[in-house]
């Protein structure tokens, strides 16, 4: 990516690498620390005895012969039936992204070609309405959701994810379709389109890159999402992250730690394949998108 | 674009925002003006398994149900939540106000109050994390930006995980390494040379810890914003600075900050706001003997065994008051935009 | 403590079958509760009866959910299961409905120590308690040559003198995290020493008194024999310490005395050390310094009668004497005929023998506990008195109750 202008002294070649590792490591580390600790029993990954049983895993040789042991993964998958969650989750995420994504698009595209105040107005309420903490918006629903027999169901948890995700999408896109330059929908419409076909014959093929980048921070919070699926979703419904706590236990009943980590890191796999996957886009999208604001 | 056709455009969030937030901040905003009936209390013959019988005390339901069904809204307390202790604690303060003569010992007995501590850690939380996080995320952005391009994708994958890995786990994660026995802990007491040294005993070392966590938490979503932007930096303006002579810094100062402008404004306004409302590393720190915030006083109003439900709901209202003040340079900011884009 | 739910359910079916029993019923039933084992195998057992629908959902936010779920008409659930410190949050909303011509009806084998009665009304079904009580190293304890303690000032005699010979520096465990597990160390201690938290027959506060300082200054005390993060440990820390063999002697909840020697990768002298005792008392009284909890079911109100009645006879089928196994039995300390306690179920009833007191169940219980564990965490840290400590205690509870309705 450095071009002649942009090439670096040597001095601050290393700076900057040395600065790359350090955040790496930083980054990286209490990841990687919790992907070994996984192999362990809870006594060794907390290590309260001594820090290092961390590292050899002295107690999980004690009890199972070796210094890794799978139990947390087998008790979380098989026992604990983790799939299914992992299963409740992927139909959340995938709603919630593809929801999201259509009724923003729309409305983001709409606030940055129209250029009344309103449009303003709009965007700041949204803001606000995004300051709204999440936990009191959902101890709302519960009594009418219950009323209307919609409650503990995916759907329900789906829409409420959509609504509360939506000041967030807005602003991407809004910004996004801004850097779109209007001349480009305004010729359609010259040529007859209406609004609405200039947007799908020609914005629509140009707009990728950006509404994937929304789409992932959609994906994101559909996917780590707690105050929502812990509240509204019944037992049988949880999407992971509620069970992930689950696993934790409460404070008269004993939880299991090492079902909860192993579950984290295997929660954490889908993210590395998508991240991987989508990379280009992500930084692509935003690229074309945000930075005129 | 006209009225009509926007509003076609708009019609389906809009609907969605109207439905499930606008319509609860209306209820949630009436719940904080109405409190429940006072309830009519009996005296009755408790029993308990391996215990016996006792006499205690308990709400006579045919009273309060009466009292309910005339009024199920509840008895209209005007803003007597927003002012009582739990919250802005006008009558304490003006107490206190009356018994100090100096500002130490004011300033002192406020601490006292939940919500003026509350308010002191998280305005000091705003204050450190949101700067911190915006120059981090925009050092990191440029030191990955002139890697290899073999190694940026692997990069930006592990750049992106204390962003990604649920923050419930990962404050959990965080809360055992730094332990006094944890690895990060054990390191801290190595290097403070004393054995007895714990991060989570002292309030300031805690305040600490959990601003440290803020800015590691939030610093990928400020490095991806920022690299984004870094991508479209026009290189003719770079060129030419170099032809003036620019030295580096000169050139990030000069060209690349103003270019990356609009996008700190957006990192700015979501970070001001999001770090208002900490919670989760107070919650996954145990950090409650040492730092609150308003989350977490409507986490604890509507988690204890009575829910204080009009209690939250002043906390919440309250906090998006506070987000609207916070946020409102950047906003007036934002205004003079639009109305110069148009 | 995690138990293959499905093998659960499974292994209690084939034991209904073979003992021939049947349940039937006539409505649909929807239990509501925590998620814990014992809770499990309940509804596991409420869900053998045939003719209806039972469902359930269990799970560690039933709090937040249980009331909204048992209003509307008619309710999504018909019963809750719940603790003594909750079932009052129902009785407030009146949710639940009074069981007395349930229990003539179909309810006449239940032990009478079953029946929680609020005044005449019998609002729920116990099954299963619980109480705080000691464990503790032996062999640590007869190596630092010490008696096991029964007061509260012997046991800090006895982390005096383990410390003092070197054998650990921190010999005191306890769940002192600040808020819920803070409050609830607190009310044991000041019931102990013969506090009580209300004035009489009102909802005033009562806790700013002589009890109330010797309760935290026997706690501070305490504390200096704690790990210094004392602040940070809820039970399930303080557990770990126990197990990693950094603690030798706590006041730990019962239901979890089971787990301690199970746990994996427990140290070899844990296992070998580990003992259970009698809650200790404080200050010279009689009664214990803790409280005993009990976990029972009730129904909803907002039900037609047909499924009340499914309700009751489902939930009691979960309850049966013959529910208890080799596999449900050392789940809880169960209230249910027929049960032999185990060696883990000794400390419980020790505390039931000497008259503990239950905690207490009254409607502005659960604010008193939510200001008790935002306020007292100053104090423990030495910031402040502790007069004003609870002090500030009593003026959080007072602008909570207030806004309830239940001070004026």
């Amino acid at each position: 990516m450095a071009s002649r202008a942009q090439r670096m002294p040597t001095s601050l070649r290393i700076a900057s690498s040395l600065f790359v590792l350090l955040w790496f490591i930083l980054a990286a580390f209490p990841f990687l620390w919790t992907v070994w600790g996984s192999f362990k029993v809870e006594l060794d990954f907390f290590s309260i005895a001594d820090w290092t049983n961390a590292l050899t895993g002295a107690r999980t040789e004690a009890v199972y012969g070796s210094p890794f042991t799978t139990t947390g993964y087998e008790g979380a998958w098989i026992q604990e039936e983790f799939w299914r969650n992992v299963l409740n989750t992927g139909i959340v995420c995938f709603f919630v992204v593809t929801i999201s994504l259509t009724i923003g698009t729309l409305g983001g595209y709409a606030l940055s070609r129209s250029t009344y105040n309103y449009t303003f107005w709009l965007l700041i309420t949204a803001l606000i309405f995004r300051a709204m903490p999440p936990i009191t918006l959902v101890s709302g629903y519960l009594l009418p959701f219950f009323e209307w027999n919609v409650w503990g169901i995916l759907p329900t948890t789906i829409i409420v994810l959509v609504a509360i995700n939506q000041p967030f999408t807005l602003w991407m896109l809004h910004s996004f379709f801004k850097n779109i330059p209007s001349e480009l929908d305004e010729s359609a419409k010259v040529d007859g389109c209406n609004q609405f076909q200039a947007f799908r014959r020609v914005i629509i093929p140009v707009m990728w890159p950006g509404v994937i980048t929304t789409g992932l921070f959609s994906f994101l919070l559909a996917y780590n999402d707690f105050a929502v699926g812990a509240m509204l979703l019944s037992e049988s419904n949880r999407t992971m992250v509620p069970a992930i706590a689950a696993f934790l236990g409460t404070t008269q009943t004993e939880g299991n730690v090492m079902f909860a980590v192993a579950a984290v890191v295997s929660a954490t796999v889908p993210l590395f394949i998508l991240v991987m996957f989508f990379q280009r886009q992500i930084v692509g999208g935003l690229t074309a998108g945000a930075v005129k604001g | 674009m006209r009225h009509k056709t926007f509003l076609w455009f708009f019609l389906p969030t809009g609907l969605a925002m109207l439905l499930f937030i606008a319509m609860p901040i209306v209820s949630v905003v009436t719940q904080s003006i109405f409190a429940p009936h006072p309830a009519v209390l009996l005296e009755v013959e408790n029993c308990t398994p391996l215990i016996g019988c006792t006499t205690e005390t308990t709400v006579d339901q045919e009273a309060t149900a009466a009292l309910r069904a005339e009024k199920p809204l509840g008895r209209f307390v005007g803003l007597d939540i927003y002012f009582n202790r739990g919250h802005l604690a006008i009558q304490e303060i003006g107490q206190i106000w009356a018994a100090n003569e100096t500002w130490g010992g004011f300033f002192t007995e406020l601490g006292n109050l939940p919500f003026y501590r509350a308010m002191a850690f998280t305005l000091t939380f705003v204050a450190v994390v949101t700067p911190l996080t915006i120059v981090l995320g925009l050092v990191i952005a440029l030191a990955v930006n002139s890697l290899h391009r073999q190694l940026k994708g692997l990069m930006i994958f592990f750049s992106l995980l204390p962003m990604i890995v649920t923050p419930l786990i990962g404050s959990l994660i965080l809360f055992w390494m730094i332990d006094s026995r944890g690895v990060i802990g054990n390191a801290l007491v190595y290097l403070a040379g004393d054995p007895d040294f714990s991060l989570k005993a002292s309030t300031g070392l805690m305040w600490v810890a959990l601003m440290v966590y803020g800015v590691w938490h939030a610093a990928p979503f400020a490095f991806v914003v920022f690299y984004a932007g870094l991508q479209t930096l026009p290189q003719d303006q770079i060129e030419a600075a170099q032809i003036d002579g620019a030295t580096r810094w000169q050139q990030v100062k000069f060209v690349v900050v103003p270019h990356l402008m609009p996008l700190v404004t957006f990192v700015a306004l979501i970070q001001l706001m999001d770090n208002f409302k900490v919670f989760e590393p107070i919650i996954g720190f145990s950090a409650q003997a040492h730092a609150q915030s308003l989350s977490t006083f409507i986490f604890y109003d509507l988690g204890g065994e009575t829910r204080q439900l009009s209690s939250a709901a002043a906390t919440s209202v309250m906090t998006i008051f506070g987000v609207a003040i916070l946020l409102s340079p950047v906003l007036v900011r934002t205004w003079r935009d639009f109305k110069g884009a148009r | 403590m995690f138990l293959k739910k499905i093998a659960l359910a499974g292994s209690v079916a084939a034991f209904a079958a073979s003992a021939g029993y049947a349940c039937e019923i006539g409505a649909r039933v929807n239990i509501v509760g925590n998620e814990f084992a014992a809770i499990q195998a309940v509804a596991a057992g409420a869900k053998e009866c045939t003719g209806a629908s039972v469902e359930s959902n269990l799970t560690s936010e039933h709090q937040t959910i249980n009331v909204a779920g048992l209003s509307g008409n008619p309710s999504e659930y018909t019963t809750a299961i719940i603790a003594n410190s909750s079932v009052v949050a129902l009785m407030n909303e009146d949710v639940i409905r009074p069981l007395n011509d349930l229990v003539e009806k179909y309810g006449q084998d239940l032990q009478p120590g079953q029946l929680i009665k609020i005044g005449d009304n019998i609002m729920a079904i116990a099954f299963m308690a619980n109480a705080q009580h000691l464990m503790y190293r032996k062999d640590i304890l007869e190596q630092a040559g010490v008696e096991v303690p029964t007061t509260y000032e012997e046991m800090l005699e006895v982390a005096e003198a383990i410390r003092a010979q070197g054998i650990m520096q921190n010999p005191v465990g306890g769940a002192y995290a600040s808020g819920w597990n803070l409050a609830q160390e607190f009310n044991n201690m000041f019931l102990g020493y013969g506090g009580s938290h209300f004035k009489p027959g009102t909802a005033e506060p009562n806790v700013n008194s002589e009890a109330g300082v010797n309760a935290l200054n026997m706690m501070k005390a305490l504390s200096e024999y704690m790990n210094p993060d004392f602040l940070t440990h809820d039970s399930n820390a303080t557990n770990a310490e126990y197990r990693a063999g950094n603690v030798a002697i706590m006041n730990m909840w019962g239901s979890r005395a089971s787990q301690q020697t199970t746990t994996e990768g427990v140290l070899q002298e844990v296992i070998d050390g580990h003992a259970i005792g009698a809650p200790l008392t404080v200050g010279g009284g009689d009664i214990p310094a803790t409280t005993l909890w009990w976990d029972g079911w009730t129904v909803g109100k907002n039900i037609s009668d047909e499924e009340a009645e499914a309700t009751f006879i489902a939930m009691k089928h979960g309850i049966r004497p013959d529910m208890l196994n080799d596999e449900t039995t050392p789940l809880a300390v169960w209230l249910i005929e027929g049960y032999q306690p185990g060696k883990d179920a000794e400390g419980v009833f020790a505390a039931a023998k000497m008259g503990t007191p239950p905690y207490p169940m009254l409607p502005y219980m659960g604010l008193m506990h939510s200001a008790l564990g935002n306020e007292l965490a100053d104090f423990m840290q030495g910031k402040e008195s502790a007069e004003q400590a609870l002090a500030d205690v009593e003026a959080a509870y007072r602008a909570a109750a207030i806004e309830q309705g239940y001070l004026q």
